[in-house]
């Protein structure tokens, strides 16, 4: 089947202090439409990299795309010229961001970074709309992940949100323009267990609801059981091991994946380093 | 509303530092040694008429008393009289601040216009060469003193090239009579002569420019480490992932974050922009508070000292003042933080 999203054999390097490093290593990965894909592995191995050659958030340099395709809805990404790839951006595939207290403008209201998104992006697709209706619909996506007082919220400065309104704020931004794509970057990370749980469950059900696809990226096991059905395990810059979720969970096949499992904490029983008795 | 809560928290404050100052200057001039009665009557004078004039100045009274006979005067906007010119500090300043006055606000719009966009430019093209000619000039503009630039730019601009005049607010041909601010570019404009605009605006250039410079250097310096700090924000990148144009990440969301850093510390230049100033009035034979404020200083002649500083002081307190609110409009974090 084709996939919505592939990515095949990407290696990237960088060079920095006139050292080179390569930090991909033949990369490949699909994600198939209306499919919730998780890419997990620890920080540095490799999936803030992916992500970012995905959404063409590389800087280049000291980014350097040494070999691989990225194809989207069958096109490679990589032979896009720079406006035909800025025009999928925020419209065909969209990003949530991790921090939800550092990925807002602090010194603009929602209304105003929203509406200025929905603007770029009317344009980038060959629509316009009154700044009315951008406000309507900036409404209507604050709405649609549960802000109970959109006009408020959307008349508030960052700093007058809580984290969690904040990560909600993060969601309708990707929304906005109904991607296809969602690419979720560790969304509610920065969150405490109790908000970043509802978050989950929000992004879910919208992917769910919309028939979304989902790339999300995450070292949290937890967070991929929840969220995805087919997982991919990246370690030093290549994918170690790909299973359905569920299969991974039950038989995983590589001893990098086996650590991974045992590293999470238990509430019963004990870990790997012993019992922990109460 | 937030606003004004947050704009008579600042009033407030403002009141109380020009308290303040009152008390160090009064402090200052009465404990620097000379007597001024003695000063101003010169070497020649008998005991009895230094007494005389001690008895006049109220010198004689216990020194809280003084301070309260200033303060008295002071919320009168009384400075009492000047012993040099023995007219009253009032007129004395009245005519001569609002051209210091002008010199320094045209100066900080100088560095201010030309210091940010420069060092926006710088920050655009980090490590390249236009980066490394704005970081030249700022460091070359910061170090060279202004009564050098000041002659500089009035031997070439002046005597050399003879674009502009060297001296004066007006050319002496020229009548006109500032009867509103004292300022000459608002007061033509509100008269309608544009003539004198035109010719005020000529004979502002040079020493504005002279003044501005280290500012200027300063402010793009500023500039561009904060619009540095803030292109590496998450929020910078989130922009860029969401598709706003690169041009309207560099003018809107960088930059309006990045403002505030050059804006607060404008105000507080303020202060050692009136103190340079009094050196670049004398290069350009300016009619402002320099002269005076100078000759008040060596003559110990109290009540002119401390009308210059009081009146320098409450400019300083006002334009903070502007700026505090200026920044609570482009940083909304300042007056809501400043409200709980």
């Amino acid at each position: 089947m084709s996939a919505l999203l592939s990515v095949r054999d990407l290696s990237v390097d960088f060079t920095t202090y006139g050292q080179t490093h390569q930090v991909l290593h033949g990369v490949s990965l699909d994600v198939p439409a209306h499919a919730q894909i998780a890419l997990v592995g620890e920080s540095g191995s490799g999936k803030t990299v992916t992500m970012k050659a995905i959404m063409g958030l590389l800087r280049q340099p000291p980014a350097h795309i040494r070999s691989g395709q990225i194809f989207y809805d069958g096109r490679d990404l990589l032979t896009l010229a720079d406006n035909e790839r800025l025009a999928l951006r925020g419209t065909a595939m969209s990003m949530v961001f991790q921090d939800p207290m550092s990925s807002l403008n602090p010194v603009f209201t929602i209304a105003d970074q929203m509406g200025t998104i929905l603007k770029y992006a009317d344009r980038r697709l060959g629509r316009s709309r009154s700044a009315r209706d951008r406000m309507a619909r900036v409404h209507e996506v604050l709405a649609q992940v549960r802000m109970r007082d959109p006009e408020r919220i959307s008349a508030s400065y960052p700093i007058m949100l809580s984290g969690g309104m904040r990560q909600r704020v993060l969601i309708a931004m990707a929304l906005l323009s109904e991607p296809a794509l969602l690419i979720a970057d560790e969304p509610g990370t920065a969150l405490d267990v109790t908000t970043q749980a509802q978050i989950l469950r929000l992004l879910k059900d919208l992917v769910t609801q919309r028939g979304l696809a989902l790339l999300m990226i995450t070292h949290n096991l937890g967070v991929v059981r929840e969220t995805s059905s087919y997982v991919y395990v990246m370690n030093k810059g290549r994918v170690v091991e790909q299973a359905e979720t569920a299969t991974l969970f039950a038989n995983p096949q590589s001893d990098y994946t086996k650590s991974l499992i045992a590293a999470v904490p238990r509430l019963t029983g004990g870990t790997r380093y012993g019992t922990v008795t109460p | 509303m937030e606003f004004l809560s947050f704009l008579i928290k600042r009033v407030l404050w403002s009141v109380l530092v020009l308290v303040g100052l009152s008390m160090v200057i009064f402090v200052i001039a009465r404990v620097v040694p000379g007597d001024p009665a003695r000063m101003a009557l010169g070497p020649r004078a008998t005991p009895e008429q230094v007494a005389t004039m001690q008895a006049e100045l109220g010198l004689d009274q216990p020194i809280l008393q003084q301070y309260a006979l200033f303060i008295e005067g002071l919320t009168r906007g009384d400075l009492g009289k000047s012993l040099l010119t023995e007219r009253p500090v009032n007129d004395d300043i009245r005519e001569t601040f609002a051209a210091t006055f002008e010199l320094v606000l045209c100066t900080m719009i100088l560095a201010m216009g030309f210091g940010v966009p420069l060092g926006m430019i710088a920050a655009y093209w980090k490590d390249k060469w236009p980066d490394t000619a704005v970081r030249f000039f700022a460091i070359f503009a910061a170090v060279t003193p202004s009564f050098f630039l000041a002659l500089l730019l009035q031997i070439l601009a002046g005597y050399v090239l003879h674009l502009l005049p060297t001296t004066g607010r007006l050319p002496n041909s020229m009548e006109f009579e500032a009867s509103w601010t004292g300022l000459l570019l608002i007061d033509s404009l509100i008269s309608g002569r544009l003539d004198v605009f035109g010719e005020a605006l000529r004979h502002l250039l040079l020493p504005a420019l002279a003044l501005a410079a280290a500012t200027m250097g300063q402010m793009a310096r500023l500039t561009r480490a904060s619009m540095i700090d803030v292109s590496r924000q998450d929020y910078i990148e989130a922009a860029r992932a969401f598709g706003i144009p690169e041009w309207l990440r560099v003018t809107k969301y960088m930059l309006r974050p990045s403002f505030v850093p050059p804006l607060t510390i404008m105000g507080l230049e303020f202060a050692s922009l009136i103190g340079g100033a009094f050196v670049v009035e004398m290069v350009f034979a300016w009619p402002g508070m320099a002269a005076y404020g100078i000759r008040t200083i060596l003559q110990k002649d109290l009540n002119a000292v401390m009308g210059v500083v009081m009146v320098s002081g409450v400019f300083f307190v006002l334009v903070n003042l502007a700026i505090d609110v200026l920044v609570g409009f482009v940083d909304p974090r300042v007056r809501i933080r400043g409200r709980r």
